[in-house]
């Protein structure tokens, strides 16, 4: 193995450095803020001759996410990147392609949903795709998103489904880290160059694909072996991680465990803010509280048997949501306990907490309070991690909007 | 101007090829199938269409295909992002993945003109602004058909649509005009854009002939009789369509090189109420009492259309 090139990396730099050298050899693309970045730096390499292929400018993510899938279904390596809104705009074109079976890579940095319109993330947007047969990957670090883009591309193309891989705006897609960039040698070892293995369009082979169906059985033999697929997407993930650890000497479980072993308290925790999360473990644990945390990597497939044998056993558990169903809570929550249901050693315990919406901040006493309510028998569910001082933050803003008469 | 020329001058020089198989789940009568069949003729086998939601999804229903060519279900919405990422997939495939010439295909987008002129109507200017090279499709019978016929913008002035009804309140049924697609779409100078008819089979076949041959958007408005929104008898769609035509409702042109020309003239038009009577979706305006103030308006635009031009 040569020694790979570190180099800092914002998260969207380390995401078109992960397509780059993948091999992409199409990327249909249309911007927004945060993930504008990834495709400027794709759309400079196409132009430049870095890469070979073809860059679109499209006219919405509706038509982006469509042009992506039927370039699939014509057999180069695709990626695009999108966020938010635009999710939400292109979100019946991720169900349709993920339903044509093609495989690819899309990033999606993600940010809050209006309303109200906001730049700053939270999982709404991501959240809003986990039903449509996307495979999803939650990037903590900029290695993490260099490394499932190529990983990505392995899994999508054995299941033929899309794989997206997620990463918190600003926090995450502006943050530069330290990022190995391995041997492009390497790195085809690792993922060679595209030879699409499925019927793709060119005249010789004539297809009608995602034609009609009427009736429900036919209908849900097609959704069935979608189901099939993703769910194999698991076994499929843990082997290219393994392949990929050979390779790179970097393991991918489907979780990951952070000082979990003897924990009393757990946290459950995705992307960026799972960092922040391990700092507040380390600091409770300088304080005598034996806290840990587990961090979702993959979220679809669900790995519902991973999370349970690391969760059960721990007696108090906090699944943190930075998303928010309103009526209902946090989405991952009841995932979560449906995973332990069965378990006779689940968590006594196991909270739903709502925080860092809007990319609200988590601090150490949003983490004392998890852990306090964590403590007392009737703490209430959900847990939102909105306090007294940003109750009266806010009542500032409207006293600066003269909504109410100021106090004094 | 270039000169097009004509391949074909009569029926018979028609290419007996058929890459549509008959037996579809489509309407008997449908106007649109019989453009498009008409045209693939001319275009040959090696196509792929990227097609809309709309009446015409149901030429492939699975297990089946009446299809020689390729064919991709998309959504009402798109169908020509769709066709730019086959079209763009192929051409990198033929540049640096060595696929050979004669693997590529003719893009085509099949839509009606529901999607045309509606949701699809911001992704088809775009590719224009691309300069996506495919065939656009739009069969036109001037509503929402598959779903039983509701408004669509290109629903015209004085015809009932399911959501546009003739009321006392709301005599015309449809007070809006329809949307002048073929306009909307020349400014944007695309490199070929006609309407063609099914009942001008020799028109539409050179139209797609020439169009064959030319690289980037072409796009064609097929005028497409609809027995069960019009309502008429299927076996009447000909004399409709060519009704359409006579009346001087539908123009038949052709825009190429900057120059818009009427490929086919009704040497004397017909009055409107000559097309409008025999459907029921024009009705109200004959029965129980005529409207002649909305017949008046529709002959009027027509008027006013054609005096540019004559």
């Amino acid at each position: 193995m040569k020694t790979p090139n570190k180099i800092m990396l914002t998260g969207n730099k380390a995401a078109a450095w992960g397509a780059r050298m993948a091999g992409v050899e199409y990327v249909p693309a249309f911007p927004i803020t945060p993930q504008t970045e990834i495709v400027e730096t794709l759309a400079k390499w196409f132009a430049d001759g870095t890469l070979q292929g073809k860059f679109t400018n499209m006219d919405s993510e509706h038509s982006m996410f469509m042009a992506a899938g039927s370039a699939g279904a014509t057999g180069v390596r695709v990626f695009t990147a999108s966020s938010s809104q635009g999710i939400l705009h292109g979100l019946e074109s991720l169900y349709t392609i993920t339903g044509w079976r093609v495989p690819m890579v899309l990033v999606n940095v993600s940010r809050a949903l209006a309303t109200p319109i906001t730049l700053e993330p939270d999982h709404n947007d991501v959240m809003s795709t986990r039903d449509c047969g996307l495979i999803q990957l939650h990037a903590e670090t900029c290695q993490e998103v260099f490394d499932f883009i190529l990983m990505g591309y392995r899994v999508a193309e054995e299941v033929c489904l899309p794989v997206l891989v997620n990463m918190d705006g600003f926090y995450l897609s502006f943050t530069r880290e330290p990022v190995l960039i391995p041997d492009e040698q390497e790195v085809r070892s690792f993922l060679p160059l595209y030879t699409a293995t499925q019927p793709v369009f060119q005249a010789s082979r004539p297809m009608a694909r995602a034609s009609a169906v009427f009736g429900g059985a036919t209908y849900t033999s097609f959704k069935l072996q979608q189901e099939l697929a993703c769910r194999n997407a698991e076994g499929c993930f843990n082997r290219v991680a393994q392949d990929f650890e050979k390779h790179f000497g970097r393991l991918y479980g489907p979780v990951e465990t952070f000082h979990l072993d003897d924990a009393e308290y757990v946290f459950v925790m995705s992307n960026s803010f799972a960092t922040k999360g391990k700092s507040a473990v380390q600091k409770l644990r300088q304080q005598g509280i034996k806290a840990g945390l587990l961090k979702l990597r993959l979220f679809r497939p669900f790995p519902g048997e991973a999370i349970a044998s690391a969760l059960a056993g721990h007696a108090k558990v906090a699944v943190i949501d930075q998303n928010l169903a309103p009526g209902m809570g946090g989405i991952t929550y009841p995932e979560i306990v449906t995973s332990l249901y069965a378990r006779e050693d689940r968590p006594e315990k196991i909270l739903s907490v709502i925080g860092g919406l809007g990319g609200k901040d988590m601090d150490d006493q949003d983490f004392m309070a998890i852990i306090e309510n964590l403590d007392k028998l009737d703490g209430g569910s959900p847990l939102y991690l909105y306090d007294e001082k940003d109750v009266s933050g806010f009542n500032r803003l409207q006293q600066i909007a003269e909504l109410k008469e100021a106090e004094s | 101007m270039k000169v097009l020329t004509a391949v074909h001058k009569k029926i018979k020089d028609l290419h007996p090829h058929e890459a549509i198989a008959p037996g579809t789940g489509l309407c008997a009568g449908c106007g649109g199938l019989e453009g498009l069949r008409m045209g693939l003729k001319e275009l040959g086998d090696d196509f792929l269409i990227c097609n809309a939601a709309g009446c015409f999804t149901l030429l492939s229903v699975y297990p089946f295909t009446p299809l020689k060519g390729s064919w991709l279900y998309t959504t009402m919405g798109g169908p020509v992002p769709a066709a730019q990422g086959v079209r763009d997939a192929l051409d990198i495939r033929m540049r640096h993945k060595g696929l050979e010439e004669k693997e590529n295909l003719n893009v085509i987008v099949v839509a009606g003109d529901g999607s045309s002129n509606d949701m699809g109507f911001g992704p088809t200017s775009a590719a224009i602004h691309r300069g996506l090279d495919f065939i656009y499709f739009c069969y036109d019978n001037e509503a929402y058909g598959n779903t039983g016929f509701q408004l669509s913008a290109a629903s015209p002035y004085g015809s009932a649509t399911q959501t546009t009804p003739s009321t006392d309140v709301h005599e015309a049924g449809t007070e809006m005009n329809k949307k002048d697609l073929f306009e909307i779409w020349k400014a944007q100078k695309p490199v070929y854009l006609a309407t063609v008819s099914p009942r001008e089979p020799i028109d539409l076949s050179n139209k797609f002939a020439r169009a064959k041959d030319l690289k980037g958007p072409r796009m064609f408005i097929c005028m497409s009789p609809c027995p069960t929104g019009w309502g008429f008898d299927p076996k009447e769609a000909q004399q409709i369509a060519k009704l359409a035509v006579d009346t001087g409702i539908f123009p038949v042109k052709e825009y190429f090189e900057g120059e818009m020309v009427h490929t086919v003239r009704p040497r004397k038009r017909l009055p409107v109420e000559k097309f409008l009577e025999r459907q029921k979706r024009f009705r109200h305006l004959f029965a129980p009492h005529r409207q002649d103030e909305v017949i008046e308006q529709i002959q009027s635009r027509v008027d006013d259309y054609w005096r540019k031009y004559d």
